[in-house]
């Protein structure tokens, strides 16, 4: 319990100012399109440089929870999401902004995104040395099946066929396999050289969420001038806190999924929000409404990539083993300082490291209170007229893409990514399950590819991705996702007839 | 409030007049082909702190990022894209870039370029993890000569570094091991070495004393020509009995397109060593366990020249 003496820390005047211009930095940096949470904290880094280390990490701190959970605003609000982490929340919190709910659903991301991330804190706070170990005995092997686990998702990721779903996927995972591959060390499908590095996951986002809309709303703005206006209802807030706590088992299903992948180095919270609405949506008995503008879509998603920012940080802490490219980046802040994480790291700098995980407490709270007031003012972005949105949106997308790696080659794949998507979508293909094989493509490919190679030093490729307790759990996984889908499937069939 | 106007003007005039005459006008851009929080970046951040004092460049440096496929993206982009008017810097990684354009498939070589100076030089060292029954590198050569093949040791990429020691040590050994290249770079191959995922690996010297604090691994052997001050109680290869050189060490520094006007490239090159050399460069450096090699200019293009020779040499028979 000795993080409770290291809250007085936290409240002193420096901390505090850094800990709130964090965390409305963060949810403003989250909210637009490109400026990732990675992105984020590594621009901050040089201005730690001359703060002491405490200071220095509880902005880093502030920023990452909450450019994680800004994301949502510009998921929910424009249907674009701000990093890979809130795909899923597009699904149901889009839907619900265009029947006019876009302040619910934000508050409802925000106090669940609250709910997922002080419990993720816990996490770190109490059973870290646990973790640590779980987070170590995940191998290739074990990383492969749980992207496998990730691609039977996608079939079932949105109403409406699973084949085009799988379609999508599948496309995904070619666009994935562009680039220069580094463990065959060969050349794959680079027809530009703006492809050599592969095609980025960030712009590739932008442009196949964004484009579609931005077509679409021109096309509309120039045809229908009198749009009717979408009516945002007011919602009181303690309604919002009511309904979160009435959804228990999406909430207690994305903070436990958000949780365990973001202990998973490697993987980190880009699928965490996809799997959590997965679940959430098998497990419902709701299932129709999903997709729809369901408030368990955006409660399940939403605890789930907040409850992973917690335990990510587990290995990095205790191993020194950075799980995702935003703890990469910490981990650059704390080592500017000479603090060196490893398994002594809590005995050797108490006086910040407990001060740091406090005040990523305190940072949610903070995040939570600011969000809702975001909330209140944006959700009147409904209201702005069609084709003037279509413009601030493309000028988004355009700036977004560039600034990832300040390259003109990933704003063309943004928007030739982005018109394929119109047209697909026009076949009713969705972006979501393509973004997914696009995330989980290189993934299972890594990890498969080493696999093997190491299992030509064992015992054969059979043995190594077969057998070991954790192996079985994820394959029998992996079955059951499978075996379920086309069970609920075949009952719906029988429904219909 | 004329004579503050007047001021104002005065010094107005005064600053456009100096910036015509003088080069940089305005801040200047180093490209990282890594990504942000890596090694390379963030060494490349600390050793331009200093940038933006009047006795240095007198204005800020600022990174730019362009990863992608072990550091191609970035060289391919400083070589057919960047602006050669100077303010458009690059970092280099040698022996990656000058390996790689040796293997082919690349739009650079070291006539692309020239280097500038040179802050910091990585060793690579040879890792197991904390559990491991090796205790010296004979152990391994031992282990490897009986078991053909079946010692695995991960690396961070092909014709990195970590690749080239790793190619060292067999030839100078004799012996086959199973090199696993990680997608994920140095961080993910030292993951594998600490879960036991691979019997041993080829890491970064900086890490591997972080992880070696950590007590998650041991070192037992650093790929250079003399042991390091960071680990003065590890033995080189060399005093292990295997003829591995300096080949491997990872290099890192500041260059500038080919066709940049002599004139950039000279003020570039007296102010930017001394910039290395920075108290706060120096101090931040060691805090961060990052080996400092500072080099002028005439010393890196000899350097460059020299690696050029020895790793057309050992990648002549892959």
């Amino acid at each position: 319990m000795d993080f409770i003496f290291y809250f007085g820390e936290v409240f002193t005047l420096t901390s505090m100012l850094l800990l709130i211009g964090g965390t409305i930095g963060g949810l403003i940096m989250g909210a637009t399109p490109g400026l990732s949470p990675t992105m984020t904290v590594a621009l901050l880094i040089p201005f730690t440089f001359n703060m002491t280390p405490v200071h220095g990490l509880i902005l880093l701190g502030a920023a990452y929870t909450s450019t994680v959970a800004g994301g949502a605003v510009s998921a929910i609000l424009l249907k674009i999401p701000g990093a890979p982490a809130n795909i899923a929340t597009t699904l149901d919190g889009n839907a619900m902004a265009r029947k006019g709910e876009g302040a619910k659903a934000l508050q409802l991301s925000f106090i669940s995104s609250l709910i997922g991330g002080i419990f993720g804190v816990f996490l770190l706070i109490f059973l870290t040395p646990v973790l640590a170990k779980m987070a170590n005995s995940f191998g290739y092997s074990h990383t492969f099946w749980l992207a496998i686990i990730g691609v039977t998702v996608i079939g079932s990721l949105e109403a409406g066929s699973v084949v085009k779903g799988l379609l999508s996927g599948c496309i995904g995972m070619w666009l994935a396999t562009i680039g220069f591959d580094d463990i065959q060390g060969v050349k794959r499908f680079v027809f530009h050289p703006a492809l050599g590095g592969g095609v980025n996951i960030i712009p590739a986002l932008i442009g196949l969420f964004a484009i579609p809309q931005v077509i679409t709303m021109f096309a509309k703005g120039r045809f229908q001038t009198d749009i009717k206006q979408i009516t945002v209802k007011k919602h009181p807030i303690s309604q919002a806190f009511r309904e979160v706590f009435s959804r228990k088992r999406a909430l207690a299903i994305g903070t436990s999924i958000g949780s365990v992948i973001g202990l998973i180095p490697g993987v980190g919270g880009q699928i965490a929000g996809l799997l959590a609405y997965d679940q959430a949506k098998k497990f419902s008995p709701e299932k129709a409404k999903f997709g729809t503008g369901h408030s368990e879509g955006v409660i399940a998603a939403e605890s789930a990539n907040n409850a992973m920012v917690g335990p990510s940080l587990v290995p990095l802490l205790t191993l020194s083993i950075p799980g995702s490219p935003t703890a990469a980046v910490l981990l650059g802040g704390l080592i500017i300082h000479g603090i060196f994480p490893g398994p002594t790291l809590f005995q050797d700098y108490p006086e910040v490291i407990w001060p740091f995980i406090n005040s990523m407490l305190i940072g949610q709270i903070l995040m939570c209170i600011f969000g809702i007031y975001i909330a209140s003012l944006a959700a009147r972005v409904a209201q702005v007229p069609q084709f003037i949105m279509a413009a601030i949106v493309l000028g988004l997308a355009a700036f977004g893409s560039f600034a990832v790696q300040q390259s003109m080659g990933d704003v063309y794949v943004m928007v030739v990514l982005g018109t394929m998507m119109y047209f697909l979508e026009r076949f009713g293909f969705s972006a979501a399950p393509l973004v997914l094989g696009l995330i989980l493509g290189p993934i299972a490919e890594s990890n498969f590819v080493t696999g093997s190679l190491i299992s030509t030093a064992q015992n054969g490729p059979f043995i190594y991705f077969f057998t070991g307790g954790l192996n079985i759990v994820l394959v029998s996984i992996v079955i059951l996702s499978v075996g379920f889908s086309i069970w609920s499937e075949i009952t719906a069939k029988r429904q219909e007839t | 409030m004329k004579k503050i106007i007047a001021a104002l003007a005065i010094s107005l005039i005064g600053i456009s007049g100096a910036v015509k005459a003088e080069y940089p006008e305005r801040p200047v851009l180093l490209m990282i082909p890594y990504g942000a929080g890596g090694a390379t970046d963030f060494q490349a951040r600390i050793a331009t702190i200093p940038a933006g004092n009047d006795d240095m460049l007198g204005m800020p440096v600022a990174i730019i990022n362009k990863p992608g496929a072990g550091g191609r993206v970035g060289w391919n982009w400083f070589a057919n894209d960047a602006e050669k008017d100077g303010y458009t810097m690059g970092g280099y990684n040698v022996p990656h870039f000058i390996a790689q354009s040796i293997k082919g498939g690349v739009d650079y070589s070291t006539d692309s370029f020239e280097p500038i100076a040179n802050w910091g030089s990585d060793p690579a060292v040879f890792v197991v993890g904390k559990d491991s029954n090796f205790n010296s590198m004979e152990d391994v050569v031992a282990f490897a000569k009986s078991n053909p093949g079946k010692l695995t040791f991960s690396g961070a990429g092909l014709f990195v570094g970590h690749h080239i020691a790793a190619l060292q040590i067999e030839k100078a050994a004799g012996v086959k091991m199973l090199y696993i290249p990680n997608k994920s770079g140095g961080a993910g191959a030292m993951k594998a070495v600490i879960s036991g995922e691979v019997l041993a690996g080829v890491n970064n010297l900086s890490d591997a004393f972080r992880a070696q604090k950590a007590g998650t691994i041991k070192i037992l052997g650093v790929a250079d020509l003399e042991r390091n001050a960071f680990l003065p109680d590890v033995p080189t290869m060399m005093e292990q009995g295997l003829d591995v050189d300096n080949t491997s060490v990872n290099f890192r520094g500041v260059m500038v397109p080919k066709g940049t006007p002599q004139a950039v490239i000279d003020k570039l090159a007296a102010v930017v060593p001394e910039m290395f050399k920075h108290k706060r460069v120096a101090q931040k450096m060691k805090a961060g366990g990052s080996p400092m090699k500072i080099m002028n200019r005439a010393e890196v293009l000899d350097m460059w020249a020299k690696r050029q020779t020895t790793l057309e040499d050992l990648l002549k028979g892959l």
